[in-house]
């Protein structure tokens, strides 16, 4: 299962990078892997405001739909537009060309109470027992 | 022990070949890649000698007039009597079938729909009754009507009953939409449902659409639901839980009484979802539970046919408050007989064209005779002990998700993904090989992984152990020969289908090449 070093990881397992004030957000190889082939995915519209540990897309695979949970506060300022066409790109490439959206975060702190790659590793190590 | 041979009524069960050969076999039988009916065609071929239009005879066409004709249409194929029979014979022998294979899908309660209920269905004071006759000359299937709904009334405790639910999941909405009506009757405006983690999907959704916010309650370690957690929940704004009893986990929800009191302390009500009903039938009331509306899924618990989507039957049952909320219209004892009333004002309205799906509300009426009420009660018990004995005899290999006792589902877990990589979706394709439909997969969604069996009460021990020995088989390959397993189904027509690319592009209609 690949974790990427320098990624911050949230429990619902959304990954994040910033860059500046942007987070760009995705779903982790394990979250894509327990989903399974992801077959259609709901996100919201640029200039929307998500709120941390909230809601803010839906992830339909072939066993279940899922939420897809806010690791930061924020504005949507652009969204994945291939995804709605290609969801498969999630399960093959979840840290590259399967990210979901770029949020300008309101508070560069959310990101604290986010977990580095080898805290998440320990965190999947123990879900799977 | 059995032989972990195909599980079938029908034909013997098989030696133990080496699957891979057999499939091989196996298929060279079967019609694969059978056309469409329309691929069949062939112009001018007929199933009828009709006679030549008489000289000087109007056409079709010039009878209706030009504006009732479409010339856009790829028009009706042309086949003979034998074609057609062949062609639908062939595809009926392509299905899966309850009557044919055990079928223990779980939460769905496929259980063997007697042939009884459809030699009444068939009957033709039933069958050719027109849904607009008037109530005067349809005096028989209106009281037929008002007998199921007292025998459902009886079954749940609850005081009355509505029909007319085409399913499940719209008597979820139509009980909703009772509530909702019922607090606006009250001046009291509620924003809130609660809704346990393990409730099926169609919960939120039919919260959703009655217009309600979802609050999800969290089970327990022991897997149910505690009215403490109700009490932390449950406010001024709540309008009701949905609970559905037994649970997704084939559990018996304990502290249901105390969670309707935490409700109805909040002037909230107690909506029991009754999907799970057939392992109450007669032992057990939810209106004793403290249930404010139930629904019933008449083709589940009463033995109504389900494989491919339907026909259902959801009716609904309420209290005596609720009642006025019903829809319309209702049946009405007057001394001139059984009428439709639909002068209701506080009704929440129509939920369905005519009478609700009136040939499954006729099957389970035949149902519920046939077994009377010591017979219901028998019906749930052997559908308890049919799934405790799979879980007991499976529990080496597969054991249960939870450690409470199961009720007439048993919901399973396993190591294999662990110990060689072969997932549940796996092991449920290498069931088909075996004759058997796979269970519930990957449901409730707190279990990873979960096999959720559901027997039902007509299945022997015989069929009970040979698929116990078909699950311990499969564990068995899954260590030795995982690829077997991970490549399965071997047997079938089909062999494993593009699920994904079937939801990302799906195709709906035949298209002319």
């Amino acid at each position: 299962m690949e974790i990427p070093k320098g990624l911050k990881f949230s429990k619902e397992h959304e990954w994040v990078t910033t860059e500046d004030s942007v987070a760009t957000v995705g779903i982790t190889d394990h979250a894509q892997d327990q989903l399974g082939e992801i077959v259609y995915i709901e996100l919201p519209a640029v200039g929307e405001k998500i709120s941390k540990d909230d809601p803010f897309g839906v992830v339909e695979s072939v066993k279940a739909v899922s939420d897809i949970f806010a690791p930061v506060s924020g504005t949507v300022i652009e969204v994945n537009e291939d995804l709605p066409e290609t969801p498969e790109v999630v399960n093959e490439d979840p840290y590259g060309d399967g990210w979901l959206i770029k949020v300008r975060m309101n508070d560069p702190s959310d990101l604290e109470d986010l977990m580095e790659a080898d805290e998440y590793a320990e965190l999947i190590a123990r879900e799977k027992e | 022990m059995a032989t972990a041979g195909k599980i079938s009524g029908v034909s013997p069960i098989r030696k133990d070949h080496d699957s891979r050969e057999l499939a091989a076999r196996d298929t060279a039988t079967l019609p694969i890649g059978t056309p469409l009916i329309f691929e069949l065609s062939s112009d001018g071929r007929a199933g009828a000698d009709l006679a030549p239009r008489t000289k000087g005879a109007r056409s079709g066409a010039e009878i209706l007039g030009p504006e009732l004709c479409r010339d856009d249409l790829p028009g009706f194929p042309e086949l003979s009597e034998p074609q057609v029979m062949r062609h639908f014979l062939c595809l009926s022998q392509l299905n899966f079938a309850q009557a044919l294979q055990f079928y223990p899908l779980g939460s769905c309660t496929m259980k063997y729909n007697p042939v009884i209920n459809d030699e009444i269905a068939a009957l033709p004071g039933f069958a050719n009754l027109h849904p607009l006759t008037p109530p005067h000359l349809a005096q028989g299937a209106l009281e037929l009507m008002a007998r199921l709904e007292a025998a459902l009334a009886e079954i749940t405790g609850m005081d009355a009953i509505s029909l007319h639910p085409a399913a499940g999941a719209q008597g979820e909405l139509t009980g909703l939409l009772c509530a909702r009506a019922f607090f606006n009757k009250r001046r009291e405006t509620r924003h809130k449902v609660i809704i346990p983690d393990t409730a099926h999907g169609t919960n939120p959704a039919s919260c959703r659409l009655a217009g309600y916010e979802v609050v999800v309650a969290h089970s327990n370690d022991r897997d149910f639901i505690e009215a403490s957690e109700v009490r932390r929940l449950v406010d001024n704004d709540t309008a009701a839980m949905m609970v559905t009893n037994p649970n997704t986990l084939g559990i018996f929800e304990p502290q249901i009484a105390e969670i309707a009191a935490a409700l109805h302390d909040k002037g909230a009500l107690l909506y029991m979802d009754g999907a799970n009903l057939n392992a109450l039938m007669g032992v057990a009331k939810p209106g004793h539970m403290g249930a404010d509306i139930v629904q019933l899924n008449l083709h589940k618990t009463f033995s109504t046919p389900h494989g491919g989507g339907g026909p259902g039957a959801g009716p609904i049952g309420v209290t005596r408050v609720l009642e006025p909320f019903l829809p319309v219209p209702r049946l009405k004892n007057t001394a001139a007989g059984w009428t439709l009333d639909h002068a209701r004002p506080d009704s929440i309205g129509r939920m369905r064209s005519f009478h609700g799906n009136f040939g499954m509300l006729l099957r389970a009426y035949a149902y519920i005779l046939a077994l009377g009420g010591d017979g219901l009660a028998n019906a749930s018990r052997l559908a308890i002990l049919g799934a405790n004995y799979v879980r007991k005899r499976l529990e080496a290999h597969f054991p249960a998700a939870s450690a409470e006792p199961s009720m007439h589902e048993c919901v399973l877990e396993h190591d294999l993904e662990k110990r060689s990589g072969v997932t549940t979706l796996e092991i449920a394709k290498r069931l088909l090989d075996f004759g058997v439909h796979p269970p519930t997969i990957y449901f409730p969604l707190i279990v990873h992984g979960a096999l959720m069996i559901e027997p039902t009460e007509t299945e022997t021990k015989e069929v009970l152990d040979a698929f116990v020995a078909v699950m311990e088989r499969i564990y068995t390959e899954a260590l030795s020969d995982p690829e077997l397993v991970k490549t399965a189904p071997h047997s079938l027509t089909l062999s494993r289908v593009d699920e994904a690319q079937a939801a990302r592009h799906p195709i709906l209609r035949w298209q002319p090449k």
